[in-house]
């Protein structure tokens, strides 16, 4: 009776033998949903448009379709949107394995404020006024928030705890904040770009813009893919993976530095969209249990359908204006991550 | 026989006195550092009105709150009673506000990182506050009063979805910590919502300025202190008992419920605060464990209060006078010199095993 309890309490997952064939199911299904979700993005909106004529664009056949425009845009915003979603959610998941922390995110790690300052000061100091520009500021950006906040958890010695790595990003944020809008205050124009900037959407993004950042998406996915079977020996902690004949450093850094360029180009891409990755990974953790070979395909392919439906959702609430993906994210997501709070999963991982 | 009936007192006399005086010393030092922490309130306020770009000498000072004509300075009297001296008493009273809130949620969730500003209680009240400034274009009593409702509700949502036994504080935290996440993606979707003024005011006041004091709005806040005050005093009792530990306050004879009821108290004088002036960054969370430290380890809401005070005025003047021609607004100054601060603070609370 007792033990049933505790064992409720501490989260623990039922046998992983029951649900070692879910997987590729699993993947199956969600391939199916994000299918609907591109559909759906595409053609959904304050002006829905018949799928023919999307065939007959994406053929190249669409000269005399009076609604090209809209579909082109739309077909960018889709190709944002899986870019995006899959690369949240495998960092998310990447950063959990790694830092032994269910509730990292690059929202709550620090990671969105430091890309967030780097853009600003590209704005206000540089004068840098492009997407294109703002993408090296923001990857910069976000890869040293990552590396301070992880020093500042780990600095106090005694172990990088959930509680301690969370409210570290949550003091580096606030810290990072105040220098931003030290800089936005005394410039009314650097604000108005900013602005848009820094609530996180998919929309308004050429293609151009995704061709400049694609190879940092596909090292970084490769970083992390690479990395994928070390993830399983650092969830068990430091003693046992150096008993498995680990190179730690190497690993950690490995996986961190794929974590980082993903963040930083999602964020250089998109904008701050918080919560994405604690969301995904922890459904895929839920779902097919704690091995990162699985964890991560259901990642890579149920992070998109998420987001398109979070943006296409957005887009459907508030015409002919739109509710920014980066807003349905949190709303979404900070209710989930209550529940986990609550749920004492924390000590599960 | 007399001899040693007499024989033990003075030894044990001698005992009592040690204890005496192991006990009296700390206290002592929390007297002194409280007075010192008083003159220093008060000459900072000084050091605001007085000095600066338009310098008032401290003999015009007095004919000047008096309302007597002063003939060789004519402006003074404006520039002292509409400008410098507001500024100085709102930047005061909000300090002693945001410091003895922040103190009492460091002592009772027992987290020195567990301060409003970090924790989401802060951020309701602006989220409140943007919303019913751009959406409704609230003024007056409205403005505030939207400010403690956000707060209020977003600590009451934190404590029914935080509660639980064990890690309950803990637990309060990180749902503070999420719960703020959300409310700042509302601000930023009102930001993008409305005019670029509106956006730009907003921002201002988001980041934590002195700007808006006006002598109704010092009034609004002195009043909430003065009754708020006495109620968290009586509060700041169990939050020493809260500091031992859920269970060993209880055995005590305080349940820790009741010490986590007197946060409802300082969530209300933070939300106050932080409708007059904005929610200054670091303030709440850096008093605090500067007057632990400064009173050698015994956590002082007091204490805390008056640092807070000093801090956010000078941060103030700093802010007005330090790089010429630019007028920063006091929260920048607070979060610019804060960050180092705070990771000092992180350092020194995981060595000593918290957080």
């Amino acid at each position: 009776m007792s033990t049933t309890r505790t064992a409720d309490r501490t989260g623990v997952t039922p046998p992983a033998a029951t649900r070692s064939g879910s997987g590729p199911v699993l993947v199956a299904v969600l391939l199916v949903l994000l299918l609907v979700a591109v559909l759906s993005s595409i053609t959904l909106g304050s002006k829905a448009v018949p799928f023919t004529d999307v065939a007959r664009v994406l053929t190249g056949d669409g000269d005399g379709i009076a609604d090209r425009g809209i579909i082109e845009a739309r077909v960018a915003r889709t190709v944002v949107g899986v870019l995006v979603g899959a690369a949240l959610a495998v960092a998310g998941a990447a950063m959990q394995g790694l830092t032994r922390n269910p509730l990292a995110d690059p929202g709550l790690l620090g990671v969105n404020a430091g890309a967030s300052l780097a853009v600003v000061v590209a704005i206000a100091v540089f004068g840098v006024g492009s997407l294109t520009g703002y993408v090296w500021w923001a990857m910069a950006g976000a890869g040293l928030a990552a590396v301070l906040v992880h020093a500042l958890a780990g600095l106090a010695g005694g172990g990088v705890t959930p509680l301690r790595l969370t409210l570290a990003g949550a003091a580096v944020t606030a810290g990072l904040a105040s220098w931003s809008s030290g800089l936005l205050v005394s410039s009314k124009q650097s604000f108005d770009s900013f602005r848009f900037w820094q609530v996180g959407t998919i929309g308004g993004r050429g293609l151009d813009l995704v061709v400049t950042v694609l190879p940092f998406f596909a090292v970084g996915l490769a970083l992390v893919l690479l990395t994928v079977r070390r993830l399983d020996a650092l969830a068990l902690g430091d003693d046992l993976a150096r008993g498995l004949g680990e190179n730690l450093v190497l690993a950690r850094a490995a996986v961190a530095l794929g974590v980082a360029v993903l963040c930083g180009a999602s964020t250089a891409l998109a904008g701050p969209i918080g919560f994405l990755g604690l969301v995904v990974a922890h459904g895929a953790r839920f779902a097919v249990g704690p091995d990162h070979r699985r964890i991560i395909p259901v990642c890579l392919v149920g992070g998109p359908a998420l987001l398109l439906l979070a943006d296409t959702v957005g887009r459907l609430v508030a015409q002919p204006s739109e509710v920014q993906a980066g807003i349905m994210t949190a709303v979404v997501g900070v209710p989930i991550f209550v529940l986990l709070v609550r749920r004492g999963r924390m000590a599960s991982l | 026989m007399t001899a040693t009936a007499v024989a033990p007192a003075p030894a044990a006399s001698s005992a009592v006195d040690r204890v005496r005086r192991a006990r009296r010393r700390p206290a002592r030092r929390v007297r002194l550092v409280l007075t010192a922490l008083a003159a220093a309130a008060c000459a900072a306020v000084l050091v605001r009105v007085l000095l600066g770009e338009y310098v008032v000498a401290l003999a015009d000072l007095v004919p000047i709150l008096r309302g007597e004509p002063l003939p060789n300075a004519p402006g003074a009297s404006f520039i002292v009673m509409e400008a410098k001296l507001p500024r100085a008493l709102l930047g005061a009273l909000a300090g002693l506000a945001f410091g003895a809130a922040g103190a009492m949620f460091q002592t009772t969730l027992r987290n020195p990182l567990a301060s409003p500003d970090i924790i989401g209680t802060s951020l309701g009240a602006s989220a409140a506050a943007v919303v019913a400034l751009t959406t409704l274009d609230a003024q007056g009593l409205w403005l505030p009063a939207a400010a403690v409702a956000g707060a209020l509700a977003v600590s009451l949502l934190m404590h029914a979805v935080g509660r639980g036994t064990g890690l309950a504080g803990q637990r309060m935290v990180l749902v503070g910590i999420g719960i703020a996440a959300m409310l700042s993606s509302v601000i930023q979707l009102v930001m993008t919502r409305t005019s670029i003024q509106d956006a730009q005011a907003a921002l201002v006041w988001l980041t934590g300025s002195l700007a808006r004091a006006t002598w109704p709005v010092i009034g609004l806040l002195a009043v909430a202190l003065v009754v708020l005050a006495p109620v968290l005093a009586l509060c700041a009792r169990w939050m020493r008992l809260a500091e031992l530990g859920d269970d060993l306050s209880t055995t005590l004879g305080v349940p820790a419920g009741r010490a986590r009821r007197g946060l409802v108290v300082a969530v209300a004088m933070a939300a106050v605060a932080t409708s007059a002036t904005g929610p200054i960054a670091f303030v709440a969370f850096l008093s605090g464990p500067i007057a632990r430290q400064l009173c050698g380890g015994r956590p002082s809401l007091w204490a805390a209060a008056l640092v807070g005070a000093v801090v956010v005025v000078l941060s103030d003047f700093a802010g007005d006078y330090l790089i010429p021609d630019v007028n920063l607004p006091v929260g920048v100054v607070t979060g610019a010199l804060g960050a180092p601060l705070m990771l000092a603070v992180l350092v020194t609370a995981g060595r000593a095993g918290k957080a």
